[in-house]
């Protein structure tokens, strides 16, 4: 256990992965089930981006999407409900080397982890943040969550859901330090890849609201959405990827969108019909936190004793 | 009441010199007027003579308490002693009050005995505000009902012949007068103040000198005995700090790189001393939105590969409560640090109590052995970090320490540590995972199992708090359940085969054993030292680990007649009403060891939020074995 070796980097040799270098096991989310394609995506990317499984870490709170982790054949952390953020946070907080997806619903995120939410964007540490909201709570069979429209009933709410819904796109956009906002829907595998894509290249935590299928409890809620892209306004432009001519056409609605204005972020994010998907906002100036908690990582042996005595000394008589 | 007359006294008068072996002071005023710094100031120049040496905090509740207020007393005592001083003591022997109305508050909190030497500001006499005047006629009155020995001294006209700034100067002017009324070395406090206010240049030095030379010269005139307390000479390298400095020197010394907190009292000033110091050996504190995600960083930041902790007090532990849980079940070493305070909810913040160890050892949903450690000196403060780094990652697992507020703030000299390299090492490094060990690979025997960290090429796996098998694979069968269970509970029985049982302190059998654990150890000793020589039959064991508890307990409690915890936490007197011997409600550690032996424990506890006093202690004991010597 002590007196190991200190230095922690091993040099990787060439390694080709494949998609089988991800597949942690069969998913077991119901038939139909959006997180699925999210699952399908981000594989794809840690293909493409060809990464080590063993640096990648995927962290999640609880519910149906975040079981993500158990599906993946990376590292992951399966933690607990609402505290995804702060996990992933400390798993990067002197790992730097370490890519970080983090899967967690619109309970976990916009409810019971709200506060870590608001905190984890200011935070901006490196990594991914899926929010999978399917308007709904999914594991625990049918309770309102924040993001479930006004009037949906559910389990706790049969005469329909009381209040209006909460806007994860806009408060988002709406918190300290934000670096990267994006919206996307599960049904569309090019745009999520792309902009899950987009979300990985971007240093920061990368926000993506994906609109997520929930067949069981509110297939109703985006039926017309998935049925009809009119309902979608593509965003394009900034730092949106490029899409080809094929790909273009299957978006009725489009719109140039300059993600580096704020203001124009906040005011598209405002829109539900049609939903604008896309980056909404990127800033890849603003500070991360962990530029101030890997200082020291580095540090020898020899240099720690050396302060450890100087620290001593400090009260030494 | 002897110096009150204004302008110098026409002659020194010379005082006599009478050897203590120990001695208490008190300086209290309303905060901000340094009385805090004279007394560490004072307490540290006492170690270096080579005193044994207590220092404690007088802090009241409120940032900035009104003026002359009762609960705004603020201030320190020391106790100063020839030999090894381990706790604050009974009732102080001198007093220097800024003002009569801090006193009552430190009356309140029985600090004084009748003949306690009070040196009191007289400037209240002459107030031009008639209401403190009346007050302060009152209090004097007061004061000499209940047999204080007050003498009003005019220290702020004394001061201020040397002094532009009263307000600021005669916190050093004091420490003076406390320096020659204990004989202290006067080139031993020079040279602490130039070393205290280093940063601030030269002439803030000098000023600070001159205002001590001044006190000191002006003590002859108050009082005319002068205490001299022989110190013992210590060859030893001595650091002097109070229980959470010594945790933060603990954390640095034992290799852990994040400490992940939220400000709560009394456990915040670990991280003050870390957020200044910690980069000094490569370490970071994160200051985190709340508990839930300090705890959930710390876990994370160890399930990463690094060496982490949290420290918190009683409403944080509660907010911890869940990743603790998720800690213990998904093995995942830490170390947690909580700095007890008085409860339940909020309570009293700044004050001491030892009513967290059933919320500790019990207080998460499921079965979740841990280890707990209970450091019950400064200098343990210090090495248990270090034992608990070690055995958080030994037996992969969380590993709790609890301290409370009279540790946290006490300051004492210990003997300098020297670092080791070993407590720096990594917990791990990053080659390849051994091909065919799974993620929880438990030896049966043992419950122990090596731990994958990312990085490690094939040791992929998921960690997760729901029920799961070897492999981190999730599992609801009966078996995997009861498996995990057993296998975390066994790595406790395990650790607990390792340990010695407690040394007795006294005789290792007899009338009666006091068992405690944590802050009482000097308060416990000195009160059983004391009925000892008095010829009773009383002996004591402190407990420094909780759980799992020191081995053979059940064979050294069947050698005394009787057992009884002395503990800083709720009890029923057992003359209560409705109170009987079935329903009464004891105290925790009491409660543990009757579960632990099946024995007829008792227990002697208050939840005043003070330290136990060996005096308060020893007059139990005597009244418990007079009465059953009498009986005999
Ligand atoms: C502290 C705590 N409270 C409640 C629960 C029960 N619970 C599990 S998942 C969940 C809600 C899940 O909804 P969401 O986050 O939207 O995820 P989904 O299942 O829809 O993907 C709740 C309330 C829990 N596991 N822990
Ligand atoms: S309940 Fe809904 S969200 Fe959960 S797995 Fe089934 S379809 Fe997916
Ligand atoms: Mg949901």
């Amino acid at each position: 256990m002590f007196g190991l070796k200190d230095d922690w980097e091993l040099e990787i040799p060439e390694r080709y992965f494949t998609l089988e270098d991800y597949e942690g096991g069969t998913a077991r989310w119901c038939p139909g089930c959006g997180d699925l394609a999210v699952l399908t995506a981000v594989q794809r990317i840690c293909r493409d981006e060809q990464l080590p499984p063993e640096k990648t870490v995927c962290v999640s709170g609880i519910g149906c999407s975040s079981r993500f982790p158990h599906y993946m054949k990376t590292y992951g952390f399966h933690g607990l409900h609402g505290r995804a953020f702060p996990v992933a946070c400390g798993v990067k907080s002197r790992r730097p080397d370490l890519k970080v997806f983090v899967a967690t619903g619109d309970g976990d995120c916009c409810s019971i982890g709200a506060g870590h939410w608001v905190h984890g964007i200011r935070y901006n540490m490196d990594m991914v943040v899926m929010l999978f909201d399917n308007a709904i709570y999914g594991l625990t069979k049918n309770q309102t969550s924040p993001t479930s429209p006004q009037g949906l009933s559910t389990n706790t709410h049969p005469r329909g859901a009381w209040l209006p819904p909460l806007n994860p796109t806009s408060a988002t956009l709406g918190f300290a330090n934000v670096s990267f906002v994006a919206q996307t829907v599960d049904w569309n595998p090019l745009h999520l890849y792309h902009t899950l894509k987009a979300a990985y290249h971007h240093k920061g935590t990368s926000f993506v609201r994906i609109m997520q299928r929930c067949p069981t409890y509110t297939e109703k809620v985006f039926a017309e959405l998935q049925k009809d892209p009119s309902h979608l306004l593509l965003l394009t432009g900034g730092d949106n990827p490029e899409l080809d001519a094929a790909s273009l056409r299957m978006f009725p609605n489009q719109q140039a969108h300059d993600s580096r204005d704020l203001h124009a972020a906040r005011r598209i994010a405002e829109q539900q019909d049609p939903l604008p998907i896309g980056v909404l906002f990127r800033d890849p100036s603003r500070p991360c936190y962990e530029d101030f908690t890997t200082v020291g990582l580095g540090m020898s042996a020899a240099d720690k004793l050396r302060g450890l005595e100087r620290e001593f000394d400090k009260f030494s008589v | 009441m002897t110096t009150t007359t204004k302008g110098p006294a026409p002659t020194q008068p010379t005082s006599s010199v009478k050897r203590v072996h120990e001695h208490i002071v008190e300086i209290v005023s309303d905060s901000g007027e340094g009385a805090q710094k004279a007394g560490q100031t004072y307490g540290a120049v006492s170690a270096k003579m080579g005193n044994g040496v207590w220092t404690v905090e007088i802090i009241p509740a409120e940032i900035k308490p009104p003026a002359r207020s009762r609960a705004g007393a603020s201030g320190i005592r020391v106790r100063v002693g020839s030999e090894a001083v381990t706790n604050t003591g009974d009732e102080a022997d001198l007093v220097v009050a800024l003002n009569e109305q801090v006193l009552f508050g430190r009356i309140e909190q029985k600090a004084y005995k009748k003949g306690t030497i009070v040196l009191l500001e007289n400037k209240w006499a002459n107030d031009p505000r008639e209401e403190v005047r009346r007050d302060y006629a009152a209090a004097l009155a007061e004061f000499e009902r209940i047999g204080l020995d007050v003498r009003q001294v005019p220290l702020e006209e004394a001061c201020q012949k040397v002094a532009q700034d009263v307000r600021v100067g005669k916190n050093m002017f004091v420490l003076g007068l406390l320096c020659y009324i204990t004989c202290r070395e006067m080139e031993r406090a020079m040279e602490e103040v130039a070393f205290v206010f280093a940063k601030k240049g030269d002439k803030v030095i000098q000023k600070n000198q001159d205002l001590i030379r001044a006190g000191y010269d002006f003590g002859a005139q108050v009082l005319s005995t002068r205490y001299e307390i022989p110190p013992r000479k210590t060859e030893q390298r001595l650091m002097v700090l109070n229980g959470n400095q010594a945790i933060a020197l603990g954390v640095m010394a034992a290799g852990i790189e994040m400490v992940a907190m939220y400000p709560i009292t009394p456990a915040t000033s670990v991280s003050h001393h870390l957020a200044g110091a910690f980069k000094n050996v490569g370490g970071v504190v994160h200051q985190a939105e709340d508990e839930i995600a300090a705890m959930g960083f710390a876990i994370a930041a160890s399930y990463a590969g690094k060496t982490a902790c949290t420290v918190t007090s009683g409403p944080g532990l509660a907010l911890k409560t869940e990743f603790l849980g998720l800690a213990v079940m998904a093995e995942v070493p830490l170390v947690i640090v909580l700095v007890q305070r008085g409860g339940p909810s909020t309570g009293l913040p700044t004050k001491v109590e030892q009513g967290d160890l059933l919320a500790a050892l019990y207080g998460q949903p499921g079965d979740t052995p841990k280890i707990i450690l209970a450091p019950a000196t400064i200098e343990e403060c210090f090495h248990f970090v270090i034992t608990a780094r070690k055995l958080a990652e030994a037996f992969r697992t969380p590993v709790m320490i609890l301290t409370d507020a009279n540790l946290a703030t006490g300051v004492q000299p210990i003997p300098r540590p020297v670092p080791q390299a070993e407590w720096l090492a990594p917990p791990l490094d990053q080659s390849p995972w051994q091909k065919g060990v799974t993620a929880y690979d438990w030896d049966a025997d043992t419950g122990l199992s090596p731990r994958p960290i990312p990085g490690q090429r094939g040791g992929e796996y998921v960690l997760t708090g729901l029920a799961h098998t070897k492999k981190a694979k999730v599992a609801y069968d009966p078996d995997s359940n009861q498996t995990g269970c057993a296998m975390r509970s066994r790595k406790l029985a395990v650790f607990g085969e390792s340990l010695k049982p407690p040394q007795v302190h006294g005789a290792d059998h007899g009338e009666l054993l006091v068992v405690g654990w944590g802050s009482t150890l000097g308060s416990i000793e000195e009160a059983v030292d004391r009925a000892r020589k008095q010829g009773l039959s009383v002996s004591s064991l402190h407990l420094r680990f909780l759980s799992p508890l020191e081995p053979g307990l059940k064979e050294i409690f069947a050698r005394f007649r009787k057992v009884l915890t002395v503990e800083i936490n709720y009890s029923d007197a057992p003359d209560a009403p409705h109170t009987t011997k079935d329903n009464r409600r004891i105290a925790q550690l009491a409660q543990v060891l009757r579960t632990h032996t099946l024995m007829d424990i008792d227990c002697w506890s208050n939840v005043a939020g003070q330290p136990i006093q060996p005096g308060a202690i020893h007059a139990e004991l005597v009244r418990r074995l007079g009465k059953s010597k009498g009986e005999q």
